[in-house]
């Protein structure tokens, strides 16, 4: 067991350092996005643009520029070039709308589709089945944009139901952070919904044909008793272990839609801000911290799984 | 959709046998019906999946129609502005924009059928072109991650050993960024500099884009398919023949990857399109003055509240477009393999 813990977190260290390489690569790559251009604006002399790259290091090696880049993020000294914020301390302002649209939704999201995803299962092929189903589909294929612009419009301008946007803080003022937050936690759920109630439906049809639910039925147990104590228990981990990597994303930035169309001013927001600007650091920062969370995440849901089921540690 | 009773019953045998066609499952099947005819029929059955098979024909059908109903019935071009020219309504003369700068809703008629955006530009003739881009995108994109992941993960499934350690860490690396995330990144850095010969602007930068994040989501399945394929006793007989790996490859391994691919493209190719969407919306997919339904919809964000039809309008173009490849992509996995796990991250 201690041999697959080692192994796996080895590999999992290796795959953050080759992260943290290819995303600093792939902004270094940005032909126009010579930061000391941008810098020194546009009427510079070449000498004021080379004395911006001597103060920043953009002449020197670029593996020297990597180790600097990484020592400055680890050292909460990374600062943008166009906005000269400290890229850490922006982050942590934008966490409390990103942790309050994340954790909000996330909640939302899990216990509506093991609803949904169940009631679908145990009506399999029927009527209710087929119309969850559609729904299901309906729900993916709306993008948060989309379905976001249209609360927007309707709930916004038209009833004037709810506010247009933007975040409340929750100690500023409870009523109105949650007011705010109905519509975004709305928007980031259904997509979830859809794609986890459908997981969850084939999960626990798949577990209905395992011989310990026979043994459970056979052994004189209500079918409710069956499905909530053997199957859905059994049909839950694969769900559960979906969340927590989602959550790591949405945390990291990935709720970037449903950020930037309410206004939350999270992080996903700003990683959408400084990519319209170009800005390097702030999104080579957020990106590179997302990977890593999901990256340490997937390693220990492994772990538990190899704690749970002697199959997998064996086989690795 | 298929009933219960084939899901629980016959689409067991059905989905073991196309983990490698034959074996002693063969003889469970109805005699004298293949595996390929055997879903055909299953998805016949499916009306529903039919139906909205059906309309996505119709959507790439009216999107490629797209010059014809420019030229023929519009009179204009996708990118052709007029933000002082009036359009003739119910026998009055209407400003396409108006002096407030709020553009013409549908007019219903066959200029402006379905308004102007904020640009004086026929919403309609966009539409339509912004369709065929949205459809071009996707279907380039799905091509590429299809390809490389199948020669990845069979590569990997394969041969094991190295060459499944570094792609397999290379593709949890990729799998490691959010995909809208990746997307936005490498569209950013490419919509600045292009890729080689392609221009940052061309169209199949946001196609390549869309086409490398998806591949860990497709190459994953398959190297765990093809790492079970390789224990079979058909594979082994055909080594034991003395084949090349090639050969096993594409003779004896490929084939039976065949229902797997079926059953991703519909899915890869709806997510395809809504994350073209998503970037162009992000102002990282495609670059202006050409139309997508993302584009399209990103600059009617601007003008809410004045003119939702520049939103609502593409927007249920989409959403209609990838509903209905994703029911006949479910319809099509009931049918081919009632058990599979198949599942992607957006």
């Amino acid at each position: 067991m201690s041999r697959f813990i080692v192994r796996r977190l080895l590999a999992m260290v290796v795959v953050m350092f080759v992260i943290s390489l290819l995303t600093f690569l792939l902004f270094e790559a940005i032909p126009n996005g010579n930061p000391a251009f941008r810098l020194a604006g546009r009427t510079a002399t070449p000498q004021e643009i080379h004395q911006i790259e001597v103060k920043y290091g953009f002449n020197q090696p670029i593996y020297v520029q990597y180790l600097r880049t990484m020592k400055n993020i680890f050292t909460n000294q990374a600062y943008s070039y166009t906005q000269g914020f400290n890229v850490l301390s922006e982050i942590k302002a934008g966490l409390p709308a990103t942790l309050s649209l994340a954790f909000g939704a996330g909640f939302i999201w899990l216990f509506t589709s093991i609803l949904v995803g169940t009631l679908a299962a145990i009506k399999a092929g029927r009527y209710t089945d087929r119309v969850l189903t559609i729904l299901a589909m309906f729900g993916v294929s709306f993008p948060p944009f989309f379905l976001g612009a249209v609360l927007i419009y309707y709930f916004g301008y038209k009833w004037n139901i709810f506010p247009l946007g933007g975040y409340v803080k929750f100690t500023t003022d409870p009523v109105q952070w949650f007011v705010h937050l109905i519509l975004p936690w709305f928007t980031l759920s259904v997509l979830f919904v859809g794609f986890y109630s459908r997981v969850l439906r084939s999960t626990i049809l798949d577990t209905i044909n395992e011989d310990y639910v026979r043994t459970a039925h056979a052994k004189g147990l209500s079918d409710r008793q069956v499905l909530l104590r053997h199957t859905l228990r059994n049909s839950l981990i694969p769900i559960i272990s979906l969340w927590g990597l989602d959550m790591a994303q949405v945390i990291g930035g990935g709720a970037i839609l449903t950020e930037s169309i309410y206004n939350l001013h999270g992080v996903g927001q700003l990683a959408a801000q400084s990519i319209g600007r170009l800005d390097i650091i702030p999104i080579l920062v957020i990106v590179m911290l997302t990977a890593f969370a999901v990256v340490v995440l997937a390693a220990i849901i492994d772990i538990v799984y190899a704690f749970l089921d002697p199959r997998i540690r064996l086989a690795a | 959709m298929a009933t219960s009773a084939e899901r629980l019953g016959t689409g067991l045998e059905f989905s073991d046998d196309l983990a490698g066609f034959g074996g002693a499952d063969e003889e469970k099947l109805p005699p004298g019906i293949g595996p390929w005819r055997l879903a055909w029929r299953r998805l016949k059955r499916n009306k529903v999946a039919l139906f909205f098979g059906g309309l996505f024909v119709l959507i790439v059908v009216l999107c490629l129609l797209a010059p014809v109903y420019a030229s023929h019935v519009a009179h204009t071009t996708p990118q052709a502005e007029n933000i002082t020219g009036t359009v003739k309504v119910g026998g009055k003369q209407v400003d396409i924009v108006s002096p407030t700068d709020i553009p013409i809703g549908p007019t219903w008629h066959s200029h402006y059928f379905l308004g102007a955006d904020g640009n004086g530009r026929d919403v309609a003739v966009r539409l339509l072109y912004g369709g065929r881009n949205s459809l071009q995108i996707g279907a380039v994109a799905t091509v590429i991650t299809m390809v490389l992941a199948l020669i990845l993960g069979v590569w990997a499934g394969y041969f094991r050993g190295i060459a499944d350690g570094f792609i397999s860490r290379g593709l949890d690396i990729i799998w490691a960024y959010p995909a809208v995330l990746l997307g936005i990144t490498l569209g950013t850095v490419l919509a600045v500099g292009g890729i080689g010969p392609l221009h940052g602007t061309n169209l199949y930068v946001p196609a390549v884009v869309i086409g490398i994040v998806y591949i860990p989501y497709v190459a994953k399945p398959v190297r765990g398919q093809v790492l079970q394929l390789r224990e079979r006793e058909f594979i082994d007989a055909a080594r034991q023949q003395g084949q090349s790996d090639w050969k096993i490859m594409f003779f004896e391994v490929m084939p039976n990857l065949a229902s797997t691919i079926v059953v991703f493209i519909p899915l890869i190719l709806a997510n395809a399109i809504l994350l073209e969407a998503a970037l162009s919306y992000l102002g990282a997919g495609v670059q202006p003055p050409n139309p997508s339904w993302g584009t399209m919809i990103s600059d009617g964000i601007m003008t809410i509240p004045a003119a939702f039809h520049n939103v609502l309008i593409p927007g249920i173009m989409l959403v209609l477009c990838v509903m209905s490849i994703n029911i006949f992509g479910d319809g099509l996995r009931d049918a081919l393999d009632p058990r599979a796990k198949v599942r992607i991250a957006h």
